[in-house]
């Protein structure tokens, strides 16, 4: 199967390079730009689903070709795969994997200490970086979403991880109704009081700006192109830090997606059925 | 004359009793026993708790038909399109009780049974609520002194799974990636093995090395063609996602549900007939595109 487009964009010449337009890409596919270049070269990289499906098929296929994908099914790859995936389990993702294996190995790796990234997503998020994604409130109902899945075993075991939500004020909660995938806890020195062997989350990337962790509680390090730093603070509960505050630093603008990424994107993701 | 095990997909579901634990859907998105699921649904065997790391829509089905009354599972929902509404509506309302897992947690749990041993420990889950749900114990290690959480045995009475092949005698071959198959299998008390295809068990002793699952652990052996869909299965055809998603939308109501099981699974005698009326009224193309082969592997004296 395959595109063309893919052809084009990893040619290597530095037209490829070039930063793209804001306005010329969705949120979703920054999102996944950002996510990409988490990925350092060599990491074996915890690849959840949805997003973070795509961001290691750009990173393998730019910076990082020798970074490695486990996912929790017991899929290994170490390179894209030649179709379009709607989850880790789509033929086109066994055929031709480097290793189809069981959970236990995978969560094996995890636990110890192999895997140096892995990739969340989440209902509610709060200062902490903890994550729910077992049940929210509204009002007086109470909302049963899903459950873990593989998400509290990366969060917990993970080397470092990288969350990637929707930027929705209802989603951003002082204190999350459930705690699925322990973030920073309270913040601090928390996670190693607890026992947690990962090292936690150490990004979360939204539609419309990027965050860091200081000494475990959230801050605001970049904004998308066109987005205003205000606008992002206020759509947190509580006071939310900003680089300028937690590093003396004002708050960046996220880069761009290359011209190359965005074509790997678009090739992994040929209808934009994750990226739209 | 070894045993004969195979049977029809009625007979043997037959033998599951109302109250059961059963473990199904467990090589993740991968060979989901639907095909023995909607017996179930259609012989009405209720009580049941059901087992598993993530299901797709299949406990989502059983629970829409009002035949679950425990879930111990990581995830339970629809993988394509997020939320399983039966499950949500019964979780919400207390029709059902629901014991939360990770996928390790799960993994380990019934790891333990298997070996027969009480509980397996681990460093996932500390600091999170579900750590603090009843059925765990955060304990320090008694060699280190560091937290772990102590994470007891399950052991279901059945566990049932689809594979690529098995021998009447019950030994069967399943590639693609297995989840938690073989802990399952081996905690079970009873093991169901549905299968595309059923092989001599010369087949399956000419490659002993893809048979994870033997004739002891088997109780029965149903051939499926068919059996996982919707749901892909290695060598044999595609995961449909657009099924995922239409059964979001037409189950989102509980009166939807019914409607998509009146045609799905009661108005079709058997997966044959399923297999028939879903080529002549949906018959979208999932088979295998590119039938990659491996390539040879020896054994020999």
């Amino acid at each position: 199967m395959g595109n063309e487009r893919s052809a084009g964009g990893t040619g290597g010449d530095g037209a490829d390079r070039e930063p793209v337009t804001p306005g010329e890409y969705t949120p979703r596919e920054q999102m996944v730009s950002a996510a990409a270049r988490e990925i350092d070269d060599g990491d074996v990289a915890f690849v959840g689903m949805r997003l973070p499906l795509i961001a290691f098929q750009v990173a393998v296929s730019t910076h990082a070709p020798t970074a490695m994908s486990v996912f929790e099914s017991g899929v290994v790859r170490d390179d894209p795969a030649d179709g379009f995936l709607h989850t880790m389990c789509d033929l086109s993702n066994l055929n031709r994997a480097v290793s189809l294996t069981e959970m236990t190995d995978v969560m094996g790796r995890l636990a110890r200490g192999d895997v140096d990234v892995g990739f969340l997503g989440g209902a509610e998020i709060d200062r902490y970086g903890n994550l729910n994604t077992t049940r929210v409130r509204d009002g007086d109902r109470t909302i049963r979403l899903p459950g873990s899945g593989g998400a509290c075993d990366i969060a917990c075991m993970a080397d470092r991880t990288v969350i990637l939500m929707a930027h929705e004020p209802r989603r951003f909660a002082e204190r999350v109704e459930y705690v699925t995938s322990p973030g920073h806890g309270e913040g601090g020195d928390w996670r190693e009081r607890e026992g947690l062997p990962g090292g936690g989350p150490d990004a979360l990337v939204t539609t419309k700006a990027t965050f860091g962790f200081d000494d475990g509680e959230l801050f605001l390090r970049s904004c998308h192109p066109g987005v205003d730093p205000s606008s992002v603070v206020g759509d947190f509960p509580w006071d939310l830090r900003t680089s300028e505050g937690a590093r003396g630093e004002p708050v960046a603008t996220t880069d761009v997606p290359t011209r190359e990424e965005l074509d790997l994107v678009r090739t992994f993701d040929p209808d934009g059925f994750w990226t739209e | 004359m070894q045993q004969d095990k195979t049977t029809g997909m009625a007979e043997a579901v037959s033998r599951i009793d109302p109250g059961s634990a059963v473990a199904a859907g467990l090589a993740l998105e991968h060979a989901i026993p639907f095909a023995a699921g909607h017996e179930l649904l259609r012989q009405g065997i209720d009580d049941l708790t059901l087992v598993g790391p993530i299901s797709d829509v299949l406990f989502d089905q059983l629970i829409g038909a009002g035949l679950v009354s425990r879930v111990r599972a990581a995830w339970t929902g629809n993988v394509s399109a997020g939320s399983g509404y039966n499950f949500r509506r019964a979780a919400e309302s207390g029709d059902i009780e629901v014991e939360n897992h990770s996928n390790f947690s799960i993994a380990l749990a019934l790891q333990a049974a298997s070996m027969g041993v009480p509980y397996l420990p681990t460093r996932s889950l500390l600091g999170s609520d579900i750590a603090t749900e009843p059925q765990f114990q955060v304990a320090d290690d008694p060699f280190e002194g560091e937290p772990i959480v102590r994470v007891p045995a399950v052991a279901p009475d059945w566990a049932v799974v689809h594979v690529q092949r098995a021998a009447p005698t019950g030994d069967a071959h399943f590639w693609g990636n297995t989840g938690i198959t073989y802990e399952a299998v081996r905690a079970a008390d009873h093991v169901l093995v549905t299968c595309e295809e059923v092989v001599d068990v010369s087949t399956i002793k000419r490659d002993p090395s893809r048979t994870r699952i033997t004739r002891e652990q088997v109780d029965a052996v149903v051939e499926a063609p068919f059996g996982a869909h919707p749901s892909p299965v290695a060598g044999h055809y595609d995961r449909d996602n657009e099924f995922f998603l239409e059964y979001a939308d037409e189950t989102r109501e509980a009166d939807g549900f019914d409607a998509w099981a009146d045609a799905w699974v009661h108005g079709v005698d058997d997966r044959e007939s399923y297999r028939e009326r879903y080529e002549r009224e949906v018959g979208r193309d999932l088979s295998v595109t590119e039938p990659t082969v491996a390539a040879e592997v020896r054994y020999g004296q």
